[in-house]
């Protein structure tokens, strides 16, 4: 890990969701999607944030951008803290980070032209001298491999591929330093997804981008992340390099996890870490280690007391899983 | 491989869609056997034509599409020249579907147990009550606890893998010789999945049954199916047992998407994407449907559509390149 300062550093971020009900709507509870989680992003790297429906990670996402204002903890980017920012200094922060949906004929306008939506992005953030602004865009589309002739069409006349190419290019019309990716290629066919990340990593060679790749993908993950947040029922279970966590998992969800995952070799069948029921409410998650209620290694200190997120010793810097029993269960990979 | 015994017999199946475009043929010309207690996986990207033809083996086609040629024989009768009545005896009963979202095929106003106990109602004439209680027992067997109390419960009330279970139950309660599950796990968390392909997989060589998995994901197929069928623009390209196509690949689309897909279990620097994208398919090329977007195509391959041919080792491919004809025009070019 370098020593320089990092471009994102999320401390402590906790979003909670009230839920209303009882007398007047008065709030009743919180779904707690996400719950005391504190990571740091290194400029030019991908940091991808894994686990399943409901653990939080689409929300860290939002949380992030602002799209959603955190119920407490800090969000510093380039060392400014945007939970505290005003409306103004947020909208000109927020060029340099952008983000990228899982549904592009979702987040794209039906009703703009591929123009229209590109250069709304370089009229709100004012960077492109009014005139050069077509230009601009044109060169934009050539960037993700769209033909410049396509420029005045219609969402609804490109494949699915093809709009997620026009979203990347929104995304990149302002210049920014990170992205978050939700979910980019989790909706596109094998041969096109394959092509979108390609583009992404020359993209990123390219402009120096930064990414957070949110997914539930690991074979996505592990082809396009440096490093690799695991979350669960809005906590982080582990962090670790990507070698480190695909080859030493420490945590028992991410063991789970990655041997839940199909083998492409139909002779050897993986031996899987059978999960008992189902996940958890996240309005009353388990007290002490969420996961204990699912976990086969679970013992009573797993049922009182929290684990806290630590570094591993004789594992590579960086790597750090929250359990009480990490490094003492059994080797898995 | 080994020949497969058929149970089910498709032949030159053509299921048309009539669209103010244009025709579409969704299945062009398909013939594919199903073996008997085997899994057969059918795998192909987005509009390969593979639920189309899933679709067709039931007769559930609706309007504007319709199934214009071909022949699908069970134990020598062909079911898309049965009446009505007969359809019905075989629909659930012989044959049964489960879909991607159960959700959606679940009706919301029953009980699950009522939903499951129907089938035994409809196609063994049995008592409301007695079917009820053989509801539960099938419940039981998918794995869900306490089956009587979930018995009572309606659709909204139970999670998503839950709900598959019991799409599973109400699929298997008459005995099936045929289960087709149409992409079943693609909505389900990776944990969940595993344990819901694990489910079919048992019941599958517990009960003798046949399966057509229909999925886009290889590593399902590779960890549930015996044969494999590769579908693209309507037709198979290639047809083998699971281990000889994890082996060695031979369709040039087959390869492709072995190349483009990004694998939790090894690194890749560099995904080799397919080029393009699937044809309009109101225009289909004249020749082989893959040479605009196949890195092996010669002129051959755009002027004449190959033939789905027996190769030694027993297994089908549709590709010029395994033909004598290739080695002629190598030689003339």
């Amino acid at each position: 890990m370098t020593a320089t300062q990092p471009l994102l550093q999320v401390k402590n971020l906790k979003q909670y969701f009230p839920i209303k009900g009882g007398f007047f709507g008065a709030t009743v509870n919180h779904v707690k999607a996400v719950d005391d989680i504190s990571f740091d992003v290194h400029e030019g790297e991908t940091v991808s944030i894994v686990g399943e429906s409901g653990c939080g990670k689409s929300t860290t996402g939002r949380s992030i951008l602002r799209l959603e204002h955190p119920t407490a903890g800090e969000v510093r980017f380039q060392d400014r803290d945007m939970v505290s920012l005003t409306r103004s200094e947020l909208r000109r922060t927020r060029k340099d980070l952008q983000i990228i949906f899982q549904d592009p004929y979702a987040s794209i306008n039906p009703r703009q032209t591929v123009a229209d939506v590109l250069m709304e992005a370089l009229d709100i953030q004012n960077i492109v001298p009014r005139a050069q602004r077509r230009e601009r865009a044109l060169s934009l589309l050539e960037t993700v491999g769209l033909g410049t002739y396509q420029i005045d069409r219609y969402p609804h006349e490109f494949s699915g591929g093809q709009r997620q190419r026009i979203g990347i290019a929104r995304a990149l019309a302002v210049n920014p330093k990170l992205i978050i990716c939700d979910e980019a290629v989790s909706a596109l066919d094998v041969s096109i997804q394959a092509q979108i990340l390609n583009l992404l990593k020359q993209l990123q060679r390219d402009f120096k981008l930064t990414y957070i790749f949110i997914s539930h993908d690991l074979g996505v993950v592990r082809h396009i992340s440096d490093r690799i947040i695991v979350m669960y029922l809005g906590k982080i279970v582990e962090i670790a390099d990507k070698k480190s966590l695909f080859e030493q998992p420490q945590h028992p969800y991410t063991q789970a996890l990655l041997s839940s995952i199909p083998t492409y070799d139909p002779k050897t069948k993986t031996e899987r870490i059978p999960l008992r029921g189902e996940i958890p409410s996240p309005i009353d998650p388990p007290q002490g280690c969420r996961f204990h209620t699912r976990c086969p290694y679970a013992q009573e200190l797993c049922r009182e007391e929290e684990p806290q997120l630590l570094p591993m010793e004789n594992l590579q810097a960086g790597h750090e899983t929250a359990c009480h029993f990490a490094g003492e269960l059994p080797e898995r990979n | 491989m080994e020949q497969p015994k058929p149970f089910l017999e498709i032949r030159n199946l053509t299921t048309v869609f009539d669209t103010d475009a244009g025709q579409v043929k969704a299945v062009n010309d398909l013939s594919l056997v199903v073996p008997e207690g085997k899994a057969l996986g059918v795998v192909g990207e987005s509009g390969s034509g593979k639920s189309v033809m899933s679709m067709s083996i039931l007769r559930l086609v609706r309007e504007p599409g319709r199934i214009a040629a071909g022949e699908i024989l069970m134990g020598g009768e062909d079911i898309l020249k049965l009446s009505e009545k007969a359809l019905r005896r075989i629909r659930g009963n012989r044959i049964s579907m489960i879909f991607q979202e159960p959700m959606t095929s679940l009706n919301p106003v029953f009980t699950v147990g009522e939903q499951i106990a129907e089938a035994y109602q409809v196609h063994q004439g049995m008592r409301k009550s007695k079917a009820l209680e053989r509801s539960v027992d099938m419940l039981r067997q998918v794995g869900i606890p306490s089956p009587e109390k979930r018995a009572r419960q309606y659709p909204f009330e139970l999670s998503g893998g839950m709900r598959q279970r019991v799409m599973i139950a109400m699929a298997l309660a008459c005995n099936p010789s045929l289960l087709i599950a149409d992409e079943p796990t693609t909505a389900l968390d990776v944990t969940i999945q595993a344990q819901i392909l694990d489910l079919i997989k048992s019941l599958q060589t517990e009960l003798n049954m046949s399966v057509i998995m229909i999925t886009h994901n290889l590593g399902v197929v590779a960890e549930t199916c015996d044969y494999v069928a590769v579908m693209y623009c309507g037709k198979v390209v290639e047809y083998a047992d699971v281990e000889t196509l994890f082996r060695e690949p031979k369709h040039p689309y087959t390869l492709g998407l072995f190349n483009s897909l990004p694998r939790h279990d090894e690194d890749r620097d560099e995904l080799i994407a397919i080029q393009g994208a699937v044809p309009n398919p109101t225009n289909l090329p004249t020749g082989c449907t893959f040479a605009p977007r196949c890195p092996d195509a010669r002129p051959l391959c755009e002027q004449e559509a190959p033939a789905l041919l027996d190769q030694d080792d027993n297994t089908q491919v549709r590709c010029w390149k395994f033909t004598e004809k290739w080695q002629e025009t190598v030689e003339n070019t």
